[in-house]
């Protein structure tokens, strides 16, 4: 690249912050036009702006009040009146004898047995397989590349495959157990399926989050502490571990977001079975918004799931503060 | 003799996670042999590994066939995962600049706001966006996959660390030498940015590419249908013949894994990176 002229004066005053004005800076030629191009018209950053801030506006900001606004009508998009209804649709929700709280409970129910079923194997054997990847080896960035190479499929693809190989009758799975088990009807091997998949499908990414994290605790310190003695256990946890937790913190509360949002699994694996116990807040709400056209339901639906992933995701905040304090 | 037991270990780890990666492709390169395998062996109850006889009979039938019109489903998928990976990169890249580089009253406020919505859960979002596609008459369409998740705060946030982190001598000298500040974004900083873009437009491409709820609802005629969206209406159609759905789900994956080929080290960079370097 070419050095334009005037670089010189810019490189003899690099603490000047930007739009500070050139007046006050001694090496620069008086002219006019120099003072000129310093100056921004008010609008220029409003200009840049501008088009993300539409489709922030239009997708972003207006549907979480407008979501909200819904919950509180009975709204469905082919029938012209849309009563307001206050907070009964969130009313009927935690009536467990009504219909839709029935099927929510049922489906939040299987939200929380599959994130508390999963998120600690996706924690657990990432951090394990990070460990492993972490040394100086040869072939290590293939490794790397074999274990993440699931995640970039989705869940589509790895849904259609894994509902092949889990199939009762022809799949493999059962063929190499020497098993006879209907994975994806019966209890509660649909939820060893369920769990087994997602893990296989997204542990490359938690450990290739670890492998950084690891990567960025200095060697220093480790070489510290062989100086001192410590065995390969308590380098582990003095250095290891507390080098990990902002990692950390960020991986269980992703896992815990991601597995709260589990979908495509169940939709395509189990297709809910058996009798919805399967089915999850997520695909409830779907199928309640955006097929029966119940959205004021739907939406009460996913404002109360959304709150429950807040309290969640505070609970992980406050879990590493409190330890970080100790 | 230690270092004789290092290098046992050392072939010891190697071989359990070479077992292990085996083990973990396997699946793979199971669904790429029973996608050339004819409708009897895809259906058999013992695993063949070798299917014998080799047959593109399962794409031959999808690519004629009128439920899984793959061809449509492949240039609508190709369609909308560019489109929306261009509309971010063209929306993303000048908003970041201007909030890491521009100096203006409420630029602190703004970010604020734009990066609290990274705390939004996106199922809040479901049914009120239906709402406002189906307002705008985007249903059943391609813009209702291509534009809404453009206006996820991530491709700001991701971008706007990048442009934090350049040195400001260019833009400076740029600015000296007579371009307004239009000019500099284009000819100097989105240059430099350029490893940053092509990370941005690779994540946003795969994202797109795989995403499976929003156009399972929100595409409906057969032949508006995404890949996995068409994938999953066919599933439910085609229970038993795994050598179609096997192709299909070759269909799929092909492109992406090519893409993850080539640009391996961007992707794993930039998923690892982007949660954590605040």
């Amino acid at each position: 690249m070419s050095v334009p002229a005037g670089a010189g004066t810019a490189a003899r005053d690099p603490g000047s912050p930007a739009g500070a004005g050139t007046a006050g800076s001694p090496g620069a030629a008086a002219s006019p036009g120099a003072a000129r191009v310093r100056r921004m018209r008010p609008w220029t950053p409003w200009a840049f702006l501008a088009p993300y801030l539409l489709l922030f506006a239009v997708f972003m900001v207006l549907p979480i009040g407008f979501g909200f606004w819904t919950s509180l009508h009975e709204w469905d998009i082919n029938v012209p009146a849309k009563p307001f209804v206050g907070l009964s649709n969130y009313a009927e929700l935690f009536d467990p004898s009504s219909v839709d709280g029935s099927r929510f409970w049922t489906a939040m129910k299987a939200t929380g047995i599959f994130t508390v079923f999963s998120v600690p194997l996706l924690i657990v054997l990432p951090l394990l397989v990070a460990l492993l990847m972490n040394g100086r080896f040869r072939g290590r960035n293939l490794y790397r590349a074999v274990y993440f190479a699931p995640y970039v499929l989705g869940v589509a693809v790895v849904g259609l495959l894994w509902r092949f190989l889990l199939d009762g009758n022809i799949g493999l799975v059962n063929h190499y157990l020497g098993l006879d088990v209907q994975w994806t009807t019966d209890l509660p091997w649909a939820w060893v399926a369920l769990v087994g998949v997602t893990v296989w499908w997204t542990l490359g990414l938690n450990s290739v989050i670890f492998l950084a994290g690891l990567q960025d605790i200095p060697r220093e310190l480790y070489e510290a502490a062989m100086v001192d003695g410590a065995g390969a256990r308590h380098r582990f946890r003095s250095i290891t571990l507390p080098g990990l937790r902002p990692v950390t913190l960020f991986v269980v509360n992703s896992t815990i977001l991601a597995s709260a949002n589990m979908f495509g699994q169940s939709y395509l694996i189990t297709v809910g079975a058996p009798a919805d116990q399967t089915k999850t807040a997520i695909y409830l709400i779907a199928e309640t918004g955006l097929r029966q056209f119940d959205m004021g339901t739907a939406s009460a639906m996913s404002f109360v799931l959304a709150a429950f992933l807040m309290v969640a995701s505070g609970l992980v905040f406050g879990a590493f503060r409190n330890r970080q304090a100790r | 003799m230690r270092t004789e037991l290092r290098g046992l270990r050392r072939s010891l780890l190697h071989l359990v996670l070479a077992v292990i990666a085996a083990l973990y492709v396997s699946p793979l390169v199971y669904m790429a042999v029973t996608s050339v395998k004819t409708r009897e062996a895809a259906g058999s109850t013992t695993p063949q590994w070798i299917p014998h006889p080799a047959t593109v009979g399962a794409y031959g039938e999808i690519l004629g066939s009128t439920d899984f019109p793959a061809v449509t489903w492949f240039l609508n998928s190709l369609a909308a995962a560019t489109g929306h990976a261009v509309l971010v990169l063209v929306t993303a890249a000048p908003a970041a600049y201007a909030l890491a580089r521009l100096d203006f009253r409420g630029r602190g406020v703004m970010f604020t706001v734009i990066v609290a919505t990274l705390f939004v859960p996106p199922v809040v979002l479901l049914v009120p966006n239906f709402l406002i596609v189906n307002e705008l008459a985007w249903v059943d369409s391609l813009p209702a996959v291509v534009v809404p998740a453009a206006a996820g705060a991530f491709g700001v946030f991701f971008l706007r660390q990048f442009f934090t982190a350049l040195p400001g001598e260019l833009e400076e000298a740029a600015e000296l030498d007579g371009c307004n500040r239009w000019q500099t974004f284009t000819r100097v900083v989105l240059p430099l940015a350029k490893p940053a873009l092509v990370t941005l437009f690779v994540l946003s491409f795969l994202s797109n590419w795989n995403d499976f709820l929003w156009p399972l609802f929100v595409l409906l005629s057969p032949e508006s249908l995404t890949l996995p969206a068409g994938l999953g209406n066919f599933q439910s159609a085609n229970n038993i013949r795994y050598d179609l759905l096997m192709a299909g789900a070759m269909i799929a994956s092909v492109p992406v894994l090519l893409l993850y080929l080539v640009a391996q080290r961007w992707i794993i960079e930039g998923i690892s990176r982007s949660g954590l370097k605040g």
